[in-house]
């Protein structure tokens, strides 16, 4: 078990540093790019550039940059750091640090909404193949897959928005609205509901048809067969022996799209107009905003490798098998 | 035992009696055909994609006969009195105008065009990188497999519209990028079920006979182990197509994919964002034939994996066998 979650954890710092150096590569050292130029902006000045240069180092060796860079990124307090915005000066951690609330909320009201309606939706067409459910449940799936998140997205908006509001019905609130939770956590859910009932509706089809398939396969098992056989009720066999092990894909899924919303929605936050991680870097490529824009790559990727290392850990608790491997 | 003496003995046999007669041997292929005809949704899938692919193939004629350009801001008569779109079934404009006075059914014609070309490439780099990535991965084993199975779990994970995104960014949207860009956070997915077949196959005999008779290892691959990995293949390659497509429309929506004034469907609709909600079928159009497309092929893709494996959970011909 140890040695298995060590394994993971390395191999998660080798991805972790396989994309801070692509990164790198891709922004820094791409043959042909004055990366000081880029850096700037479009408010660009000749003593822009130099302070750039100096605080960069890009006249050094491309190693010794390079080395400087993998410095910058270590978490100490005093050495982190990502840079500043070319629009506003802000810190680009200020910057995240202000939108990674939004992404939080996000994820976690979606989360639930997705986590609860899919593996519903699965395991009512799991327990009876074939039946009305579950032909109910395929056509979930299909329009859920077949359903691009930004057409979703401005269907809701069209119907629960728009057309409620221009008949004197305002349910929801304009795009754009955001409530901190802290300061009014009612008014904080009501600016979210749209956004998460997009996120949860694109998102539960893969879970229904995960859990769908992983759970007609375990129910086919020799142990359900002896916990049918020793008399258990129907809701035990079910829940507890037989979604208990059809949960590790899903486990797994989960932790790719929980890290996927957490390190920017970015098309819902775009039509939704909420300022998470995910509508800052679309805004940050259109102005040609770079640090906050690799600043962003590298949180984003960072979410995902840790999900992943947290994935894999409770792998190992739900599936006993896996510790032994 | 050559060929010719099972002929030989084939042809002394006593012959055939009557009632064998009347059944005819199949290839698998006719099979899945023979499935496929009876499956009334696949039939219906077939239809609408032909559908679109016929609209995508006269779109010039669509717009030769309405005699409004895919790109022309049609100033005169695209546009009322006070300058806003018109609804649909206007004077000479079936489905309504956009802001600028274009004409949506052929900007939709020709954003047909778009859709399906990426839709059909990507997938077409993305399975055949896949197959070869996966096959090298489950045949070789060893460190090959370690690496390969790595990258493909990595790439599987990722936030792909951030890092297509990127990369966009970075080097300029054009279309033959975003294709790339596809294919690329695309081929994981068959590589993955390739490389775990082609584990499983290569234990089979057929395989220690082929290396018997003194096969190499690429003839085992492509030669030998291929064929029977196609099912599956096809299987994810009708479902990969849909997946792209919405791709596609959402890179364009977000302003990265498709350069304007070339129509997108995607790009229309980020168009469209920006009038409002009043021009309805600014929106409702564009999603319509979206939407069309990606259930058109989603549930073919399901069809077709039902027909190549009928052990498979096969909802759609329980109703069938009620209703016969």
């Amino acid at each position: 078990m140890t040695r298995f979650l060590i394994r993971r954890i390395v191999f998660g710092l080798i991805t972790l540093w396989v994309i801070i150096t692509l990164v790198f590569v891709l922004y820094y050292a791409r043959p042909g790019v004055d990366p000081a130029r880029e850096l700037a902006g479009r408010a660009v000045t000749p003593a822009l550039l130099e302070n750039i240069n100096k605080e960069y180092g890009f006249n050094l060796p491309v190693i010794v940059q390079y080395w400087n860079y993998l410095k910058r990124l270590v978490p100490i307090p005093g050495q982190f750091n990502l840079g500043t915005s070319n629009v506003n000066r802000l810190p680009v951690t200020t910057i995240i640090a202000q939108a990674v609330p939004i992404d939080i909320s996000l994820a976690v009201g979606s989360a639930i909404l997705w986590m609860v309606l899919g593996i519903s939706v699965g395991v009512l067409a799991a327990r009876r193949p074939r039946s009305l459910w579950d032909r109910g449940a395929t056509v979930f799936v299909l329009t859920g897959v077949s359903m691009p998140t930004f057409i979703l997205g401005l269907l809701l908006l069209y119907v629960l928005y728009y057309l409620l509001t221009i008949h004197g019905i305002a349910i929801f609130p304009k795009p754009g609205s955001w409530t901190p939770f802290t300061q009014n956590p009612l008014e904080w859910a009501h600016d979210l509901l749209l956004p998460w009932i997009t996120l949860a509706l694109i998102t539960a089809a893969t879970y229904s048809r995960l859990t769908r398939s992983s759970l007609l396969e375990t129910l086919g098992e020799d142990y359900i067969r002896t916990a049918r056989a020793k008399g258990l009720s129907e809701r035990r066999v079910v829940y507890r022996h037989g979604l208990r092990s059809s949960l590790t894909p899903i486990v797994t899924q989960f932790g790719i799209d929980l890290a996927t919303v957490l390190g920017g929605a970015i098309i819902t936050e775009s039509i939704f107009g909420l300022p998470g991680l995910g509508l800052t870097v679309v805004q940050a490529i259109e102005v040609e905003n770079l640090p906050v824009v690799i600043g962003i790559v590298l949180v984003a990727s960072f979410f995902v490798v840790a999900a992943n290392i947290v994935v894999d850990a409770l792998y190992a608790v739900l599936d006993p098998r896996v510790r032994v491997s | 035992m050559s060929l010719s003496t099972v002929e030989a003995i084939a042809g002394d046999l006593p012959p055939e009696d009557p009632a064998v007669k009347g059944i005819q041997g199949r290839t698998p292929l006719q099979l899945v055909v023979a499935r496929l005809r009876t499956d009334r949704v696949a039939i219906i899938s077939i239809v609408v994609i032909l559908l679109i692919i016929i609209l995508a193939i006269a779109a010039p004629l669509i717009a030769g006969i309405t005699g409004h350009g895919a790109t022309d801001a049609n100033v005169d008569t695209g546009t009322d009195a006070s300058g806003q779109p018109l609804p649909p079934g206007s004077a000479g404009y079936l489905l309504g105008t956009d802001n600028l006075g274009r004409d949506i059914l052929v900007r939709i014609a020709y954003g047909a065009r778009v859709s399906l070309l990426v839709g059909v490439l990507a997938t077409a780099i993305a399975t055949i990188v896949g197959v070869v990535v996966g096959l090298f991965a489950g045949y070789f084993g060893g460190w090959l497999d370690g690496i390969l199975a790595r990258i493909m779990d990595v790439v599987l994970s990722f936030p792909y519209v951030l890092f297509a995104i990127v990369l966009v960014s970075v080097f300029g949207s054009s279309l033959p990028l975003v294709i790339l860009v596809i294919a690329f956070f695309s081929f994981a997915a068959i590589g993955r079920i390739v490389r775990g077949q082609a584990l499983s196959q290569r234990e089979k005999e057929y395989v220690e006979a082929a290396h018997s008779l003194g096969a190499g290892n690429l003839r085992i691959m492509f030669v030998d182990i291929l064929p029977n990995l196609v099912a599956p293949v096809i299987v994810l390659a009708t479902l990969l197509i849909p997946t792209a497509i919405i791709f596609e429309a959402t890179l364009s929506f977000l302003g990265l994919g498709v350069t304007p004034p070339t129509p997108s469907w995607g790009n229309m609709l980020s168009d469209a964002e920006g009038v409002g909600f009043q021009a309805w079928w600014f929106y409702i159009f564009p999603m319509l034939f979206l939407l069309l497309t990606t259930l058109a092929f989603n549930l073919l893709g399901d069809a077709v994996r039902d027909a190549l494996d009928p052990r498979a959970e096969r909802i759609f011909a329980a109703r069938r066998k009620k209703a016969a």
